[in-house]
């Protein structure tokens, strides 16, 4: 690698490893649904941050663009039906806590 | 140089401000201000065409179906929230603890990383490498929007009788 | 050639979707039956060059990177079945038109979904249809709005979304140090690359995200509440074929392309195999309710799948393949027998049944078949795909392996004969004696099914050398 590739690796690395875990710190500690997805969709970004400095390292851009253009599209229609979701499930319960799901049991 | 780590420090700390703050609208917003921080990161390192859809798509339509959602449903009360913020920073102590030991412990490590990187690829655009060079994951993508459009049809659509 | 799989169903759809409603909801039953007897037809009796060939006049406009072997027809071919009779069920247990035809054209596109990730060369691709299944499976799931449906359907997509950050990071990682990311490229790069260790720890991380979306122990946590709460049909499809194509195939197909099944990563495969057919064989003896019972005995038989191709040798991973098979048939007639039994008797749980044999006959004998199927009795198909599971596991010197599946095989014996003697034989418990058999519509996939776990059995040697034993070579 050389050693401007390499000086642009690093600092990104790291700063995926922490958007990384603020998403999944997001997921874990919240009761709210909506918060869930929006941990989901952070971790997401720290991925597409990773393949953007992947292709860049390995100037592989046109790959990569090509692989984030289908990804997020993909991401798109996971996010809309998980909103159906919530809103019927809001229908029924009246309320977004993820702790009245302890109807089910493993 | 150090542009690329002011973004990220933007960055870093948008994505913090989605995650701790009190209102679930305030969150979104802090979502679509993430996806805008991260196109800024993708025109400086040689991504445009893909900076431009996670523009137009993840800072815009997924923050309005957000802000959608979030208006047909209703919030916590205004205690329940603060009670809740309050016992969550105390039930997760260790988090942060975690993450500063397993950084200093990587960088007294020494870690080498001189990774052989592939050749460079022939062609440089991103729109001839969709177009021509992936047709599976577009009938992919395609298959995915009528599978979306059908989710959409029935999870959206109002029952017309009680 | 095999494009043609993909993109003949999505142009059916595009068709059907046409503002032409009195016309089109009636066609979209007869559409979806037809694609999937011809994609039965056309891969039994198309020879493999057929699929190969190149496009003619196509190929101008698509340029796909699909290949067929043998492990890829038998899974074409298992796909069309199920599919075909998820099909039949529709028309019997959707009455309105425009669910109906909402429903089937969802099954079209998981249909489609599925011909791709059996088909495509290439991890992402792979990743991509897999996404597209378990987009299309969510709202299967949620169909009907039932309260406990939306709760697992829920917990189903966070778990989805984990697996898919795993999958994706397993990806850049590949990229990063190969730059192509199709099974050849990575095989090489396994092989010859200084930082294998790198390509191994991403490889494994891919798997592990295809188990948690096929529900695969020891990530099936999500499965035994979407089992219970999704429609009956939905539970048919998803126990038969998607749960297998997702997770099984994938793992055949990537640790078969890139590993050497010979080492150490065998011997991990293995392991799992081994746990996954006692924990589901232990849990699914002391089960009440019908479809729970179901659902471990088919984490059971998964892991039978896996001890198969953990062994490595051709005779074991043909065995497993068409283990596969087999288990996609009769775990399909017996969750079918299920729905029955809830439609007509309305409850699941088995102490409250008893003595149905007499109201229900057919319902009885094709369960009794199934039942006999999954324990390997012979001569139904099921005992010829353990025989050859236990035969490769012997020859290839796994003595411990190979009496494991025994035992478990006699405690399969044994749950199984408890269920139906709790269910359709005994004494006729009060307030079922108004009960009459299924409709045609029910009982047309459910005699289907039957026939062909006979006529598996019986016609045993024409599949062993035209579909089975070329399976083995898939390796070389």
């Amino acid at each position: 690698m050389t050693h401007e590739a390499l000086a642009v690796f690093w600092p990104f690395c790291l700063f995926i490893i922490m958007l990384f875990i603020i998403g999944l710190y997001c997921l874990i500690v919240t009761f709210n649904l909506i918060r869930a997805l929006i941990g989901v969709e952070i971790l997401l970004k720290a991925v597409t941050l990773l393949f953007i400095v992947v292709g860049y390292v390995t100037k592989h851009t046109a790959m990569m663009q090509s692989l984030i253009i289908t990804m997020i599209v993909l991401e798109v229609v996971v996010v809309t039906i998980a909103a159906g979701v919530i809103i019927g499930m809001h229908k029924y319960n009246n309320s977004l806590d993820v702790r009245n799901l302890r109807r089910l049991r493993g | 140089m150090a542009i690329n780590i002011t973004v990220l420090i933007c960055l870093a700390l948008a994505a913090l401000w989605a995650v701790m703050t009190r209102s679930l609208l305030r969150a979104a917003i802090g979502l679509a201000l993430t996806s805008a921080i991260l196109t800024i990161l993708m025109f400086r390192l040689d991504s445009p065409v893909a900076g431009v859809f996670e523009l137009s798509v993840c800072s815009g339509l997924i923050s309005v179906i957000f802000i959608s959602t979030i208006s047909l449903t209703h919030p916590m009360t205004k205690t329940q929230i603060v009670q809740h913020m309050k016992d969550r920073l105390s039930r997760f102590w260790y988090l942060p603890v975690v993450v500063v030991i397993a950084g200093i412990a990587l960088s007294l490590a020494h870690v080498k990383i001189n990774i052989k990187i592939p050749a460079p690829e022939e062609v440089k655009d991103a729109r001839y490498a969709l177009w021509y060079l992936r047709h599976a994951d577009l009938i992919g993508q395609i298959m995915m929007l009528l599978a979306g459009v059908f989710g959409v049809v029935l999870l959206f659509k109002e029952t017309k009788k009680k | 050639m095999s494009c043609l799989l993909i993109l003949i169903p999505l142009a059916t759809i595009i068709i059907l979707n046409l503002p032409l409603y009195r016309l089109m909801n009636k066609a979209v039953f007869w559409a979806g039956c037809a694609l999937c007897l011809a994609q039965v037809y056309s891969v039994v009796f198309l020879p493999k060059d057929f699929w190969n060939a190149p496009l003619g006049y196509l190929a101008l406009f698509f340029k796909f990177n699909l290949a067929v072997d043998s492990l890829t027809v038998l899974m074409l071919l298992t796909i069309g079945i199920i599919v075909f009779i998820s099909i039949l069920l529709a028309r019997h247990f959707f009455t309105e038109e425009d669910k109906r035809f909402n429903f089937i054209n969802l099954l079209i596109v998981i249909l489609a979904a599925m011909n791709g990730v059996v088909l495509v060369k290439d991890i992402f691709s792979m990743y991509v249809f897999i996404e597209v299944t378990a987009v299309s499976s969510f709202i299967l799931i949620a169909y009907n709005k039932r309260r406990d449906a939306f709760e697992a359907v829920f917990k189903y997509i966070i778990l989805s979304a984990f697996a898919t950050i795993l999958m994706l990071t397993s990806i850049a990682l590949i990229l990063l140090i190969s730059g192509d990311a199709s099974f050849a490229a990575i095989k090489i790069a396994l092989a010859t690359s200084p930082h294998s260790k790198l390509v191994l720890f991403a490889v494994s991380l891919f798997l592990a995200g295809v188990f948690i979306k096929g529900g695969v122990v020891p990530f099936h946590g999500w499965v035994a509440d979407a089992y219970r709460a999704a429609p009956r049909i939905v539970s048919v499809l998803l126990a038969g074929i998607v749960t297998k194509t997702v997770g099984v195939y994938s793992l055949i197909r990537v640790a078969g392309s890139v590993f050497d099944i010979n080492g150490p990563v065998g011997g991990v495969i293995m392991f799992l195999g081994a746990a996954s057919i006692i924990v589901g064989a232990l849990e699914a003896m002391e089960q009440n309710h019908f479809k729970n019972m179901l659902a471990y005995s088919s984490i059971s038989q998964v892991g039978y799948i896996l001890l198969s191709f953990g062994c490595g040798t051709p005779l074991g991973i043909a065995g497993a393949v068409f283990h596969l098979f087999n288990h996609a048939i009769f775990k399909s007639l017996l969750f079918v027998n299920s729905a029955v039994l809830e439609e007509k008797t309305g409850t699941q749980f088995m102490n409250r049944l008893g003595g149905l044999a007499q109201k229900l006959p057919i319902t009885g004998a094709t369960s009794i078949l199934g039942s006999l199927s999954t324990a390997g009795i012979p001569p139904l198909a099921g005992f010829w795909s353990k025989l050859i599971i236990i035969l490769a596991l012997w020859s290839s010197g796994h003595y411990v392996y190979a009496v494991i599946a025994v035992l478990a095989s006699i405690l399969t014996l044994a749950y199984m004969l408890i269920m139906q003697r709790r269910i359709f034989f005994g004494t006729l418990k009060e307030g079922f004696e108004n009960l009459t058999e299924a409709g045609f519509w029910i009982l047309l996939p459910t005699l289907i099914l039957a026939a062909i776990v006979v006529g598996g059995g019986l016609f045993f040697p024409y599949f062993l050398n035209n579909f089975i034993l070329p399976v083995g070579n898939i390796l070389k």
